[in-house]
Formats: structure tokens, sequence, C-alpha cells
């Protein structure tokens, strides 16, 4: 009787004989891949998080153009919108790295000298700049009526935002939000560049290591394309719930109000 | 001009191209890097030049070829190679075994000793003990890889795509350490005014498995043209022209023994 076979036995005779990738190298060395998504997902979540959070006040100050704060914000974003992120990043890494004073103030130790705050430095500033952007234009189209029965209820203008048009701003944002967040998780990549072992990190070590020139970087994309899957499930369902009100309604079966004879 | 005169015009012009890239089949191509003083290097007018070049050069006009250097980054070399980008890599690539793998090798070309680099009279002791949570840089796809995975795995190692970047954020005191070719290290960093606080910290570094035993031309696996380059390697050796690019750089004879 043939003796079984261990799955990881099937992938050293597929790797050594039909398949052009190595993949018993991508499996000897997978845990790296895993620990390079880790890294992925926390920077790309810390950066919106924390974008998210600086993103509100300053959309708020766009939508009401607030004097002073309006046109400093619209610099702000038109600057980080306006310029790749890969430039912003190797300013902050490279740049600010250059000058003995930067180099000797507080900002160092613990930011600037390490690679990974330098990435989310980059990373929030850049999504933020974003999210500020189509959260204004989310508050901007708040419909009047909205306002005006807020006003009505003799709301503040404080509660007026905190429970009539950033609720129903944030909702309108959602599918534009979605979008950013895939962005920020394919503009994560570029962490590597400077030396973070992200997830494209793991696979251009495993490249570097074992001179490849595909298997590193095919199973990154896989990591990737797993990652993404799960998160526009995830906005697919949110959507379903937070914007059940603008879905047209079931009017196949109309109940029956015509008068009998 | 009229139309008919344009057609003939883009079929005469499609003829000659498509000529011109039959002749380029004969020429030799070869892949460069251009971040590795003083083996190769960017001029400030954009063309390159260094040790790797020169000996590139002088080895096709040994072999009466016609050459065309293209330009890689360094992490990206050998599948570069694989995927016909060039036919052969004249950058500084040590000979090992795990290269070896992946592509066929001349004889070496030259040698030179790894060392490692840190702030002048540090205390670092390059062992699996005395490294532990030392930041150390290096190139990504090297012989140093290879040395600092095996030997020193409590270290902390950032992996760069080119050493300029290592020498960077050795000097901006991100890394605590770096490892790399000891001459390329006095042109590239310690001679400059970045490297003015740095120096050489150890003797040379002793492993064959990992950092090969000289400098060769890598060509794609089992390509008749490495022997071709090992045979122009000693005709130019024998002839004085290597002694005449060696001189161009080095005060010593960088072939080794």
């Amino acid at each position: 009787m043939e003796p079984e076979r261990t799955f990881s036995d099937y992938l050293r005779s597929f790797s050594e004989g039909a398949s052009p990738l190595d993949f018993m190298l991508v499996y000897d060395h997978l845990d790296r891949f895993f620990y390079g998504a880790l890294v992925t997902l926390e920077l790309t979540f810390l950066a919106l998080a924390l974008g998210g959070l600086l993103a509100i006040p300053m959309a708020i100050a766009r939508a009401y153009k607030t004097p002073f704060l309006n046109p400093a914000i619209w610099g702000f974003t038109y600057l980080f919108r306006g310029t790749p992120l890969l430039v912003q990043l190797y300013l902050i890494y490279y740049g600010l790295g250059q000058f003995e004073t930067v180099r000797e103030s507080f900002l160092w130790d613990p930011l600037l000298s390490s690679p990974w705050w330098c990435v989310l430095i980059a990373f929030v500033l850049n999504s933020s700049a974003y999210t500020t952007e189509f959260l204004r234009g989310a508050i901007e189209t708040t419909p009047a009526g909205e306002i005006e029965a807020a006003k009505a209820c003799g709301m503040s203008p404080f509660t007026r935002m905190r429970l009539v048009v950033l609720p129903s701003a944030f909702r309108r944002a959602l599918p534009a939000y979605s979008n950013e967040v895939i962005f920020t998780i394919h503009g994560s990549a570029i962490a590597s560049l400077v030396t973070v072992q992200d997830l494209l990190g793991a696979g251009r070590w495993l490249n570097g290591r074992y001179y490849l020139a595909y298997e590193g970087f095919v199973t990154a994309m896989v990591f990737y394309m797993v990652i993404v899957f799960i998160i526009t499930r995830i906005f697919k369902l949110a959507e379903k719930r937070y914007l059940r009100h603008l879905r047209a309604r079931d009017t196949a079966d109309p109940p029956a109000l015509v008068a009998q004879p | 001009m009229t139309l008919k005169n344009i057609i003939y015009a883009a079929l005469t012009g499609a003829m000659a191209l498509s000529g011109s890239q039959a002749f380029a089949a004969d020429t030799l191509r070869i892949g460069v890097e251009g971040a590795y003083p003083p083996f190769s290097m960017k001029e400030p007018d954009g063309s390159l030049s260094g040790f790797d070049i020169d000996i590139a050069l002088a080895l096709c006009a040994q072999m009466q070829r016609e050459c065309e250097l293209v330009e890689q980054e360094w992490d990206g070399m050998i599948p570069a190679l694989a995927a016909r980008k060039y036919d052969a890599i004249v950058a500084s690539m040590s000979i090992t075994e795990d290269r070896k793998k992946m592509v066929s090798f001349s004889e070496k070309y030259y040698h030179t000793p790894t060392r490692f680099i840190a702030k002048k009279g540090s205390d670092i002791e390059f062992t699996a003990e005395g490294t532990k949570g030392v930041r150390i840089g290096l190139l990504r796809g090297t012989t140093y890889q290879c040395y600092v995975e095996k030997h020193l795995p409590n270290a902390i190692v950032s992996l760069y795509a080119n050493q300029e970047d290592v020498y960077a954020d050795l000097a901006s005191g991100r890394l605590d350490a770096q490892i790399s070719n000891s001459i390329q290290a006095v042109d590239g960093f310690l001679s400059t005014d970045a490297g003015q606080d740095f120096d050489f910290i150890g003797g040379d570094l002793d492993d064959k498995a990992c950092l090969g035993e000289g400098v060769g031309i890598a060509v794609r696996k089992n390509d008749p043209l490495a022997a071709e380059l090992s045979a122009a390697i000693e005709a130019i050796r024998a002839d004085g022209s290597y002694k005449a690019e060696n001189d161009k750089y080095f005060a010593f004879d960088i072939y080794g023994n």
C-alpha cells in the first residue's frame, strides 16, 4: 500500500515537477507573510483611525467655510492629495533625517528615527487629507430639510452637528470611504521601501534571499487580494445596514387598496 | 507631402527599426548597477562609470563584441537576467553556492573582504550574543544577508534596495552598524563627509558558504557565455588592460590571490 502523503509532500513534488514557481519556499516561510500581513493591517487601520479623527474637525471647518481655517486646511489637503504618497514618505524618512536639528530634537528618538513611525505619520497625513475632502462633500450635501427640522426641534448647533449632520454625512460618505480603505491598503505597500517588513517587505525578503523573481510577489498579491476581499464584504454589509433607507422598496405585491363594489 | 509619401516613409521607418532590432540581437547586453562606487556610479550627466563598468567594456573589447549596458537596481539583478533583460551581470556579484542554483558564473574578476562598519570606537562584538538588539543594515539579496541571518540571529536586520540608502541610515543613526564590501565602503562612505565618525569594526569576515570566493560575472544557467567571459578575463589579465583599469581606481591589485 502506498504510504499516505502529507500536504507538504504534495507541495514539494508539485514545486519540483510541474510548477514554474517554487511553492515549497513560500510554504517554509509563510510565517513571515502572516507577520507581514499583520504589519500591513496594523499600519492601515491606525492610519485610517487617526486620519479619520483628524479629518472630522477639518471637514467641518471646510464645509462651513470657517475663516482662516478653511484656506489653511484647503492648502493642506491640496498638498497631500496633489503629491504622490511615496514622495511624502521619502521627504519624512530621508528628508527630515538629513537635518542635525531634527536628529537632536525630541522628535527623533521615539518617532522619526523609526521607519514604522515615519510610515505611520505619512499615511495619517495622507489619509486625513483625502477623508477631509469627501467628508466635506458629504456634509455640504446634507438635505436642508433635515437641518430645518433639527432647528425646529430647538437643537443647539453642536447637538445638530452631533445628532443630525454628522451621522447623515457618514452614511453618505460610506461608499467613498470603502474606496479610501482599499486605497490605503494598496498604498501601504510602499512601507517596504523604507525597510518596514510589511506584506510586500516579506515578499521582497523572500525574493532577495533566494534570488527569485515572482514567488514573493505572487504570495504577497494573494494575501492582499484576500484582505481586500474581506474588507469589501464588510463594507457591503455595512452599506446594507446603514443605507437601507435609500434602497428602493419592494413594490411587486402592493396591498389591495381598491374599494370593492 | 502626399498621403502616399507618408505611408512609404512610415513603412521604410518600420523596416529600418526591425533591421536595427535584428542587429541588437548580436550585441551583448550587460546588466550593471549604478549606486556602488567605485565599482559602479552615476556621473552628473547620467552616464555610468566605475570599475565594473570599465571591466565590462574591456571584456567586450577583448571579445570583439558590441555591448550595451543595461541599468538595474540591485535587488532585481538575477530575476532580470532570467527575464532576458540582459545576458550577463557585471555588478560586483560574489560567486556563491546559493546563486549557482539560479545562474552560472565566470571565473572571478576580483575579490575583496567583507567587513562590518559602526561608529568609531564602537564596542559591538559581531557575534550572536554581542549583536542582541543591534540594528544592522544591509543590501537586500546580497551575501551579507546570508551571513547576518546565519551568524547573527538576534540582530534587528533592516534590508535596503541600494547601498547608498544603507549609508544614509547609518549616518542618521537609524542603524548601529552595517555590513558590506570593505573597498566599496571606503570609497562610498568612510572617505565622505557623512562617514567621518565611522570605521571598520572587527576584521575580515570568513564564511565561504555565504560570502563566496570572489566576484564573477553571472550569466543564465549553463550559458556557454560563462566560459567565453572567463577566457576574456584571463586575456585582459595577461595583456595588461586589467591592470590599466585597476590602477585607475585602486592602489593595489584588487584581483586577490
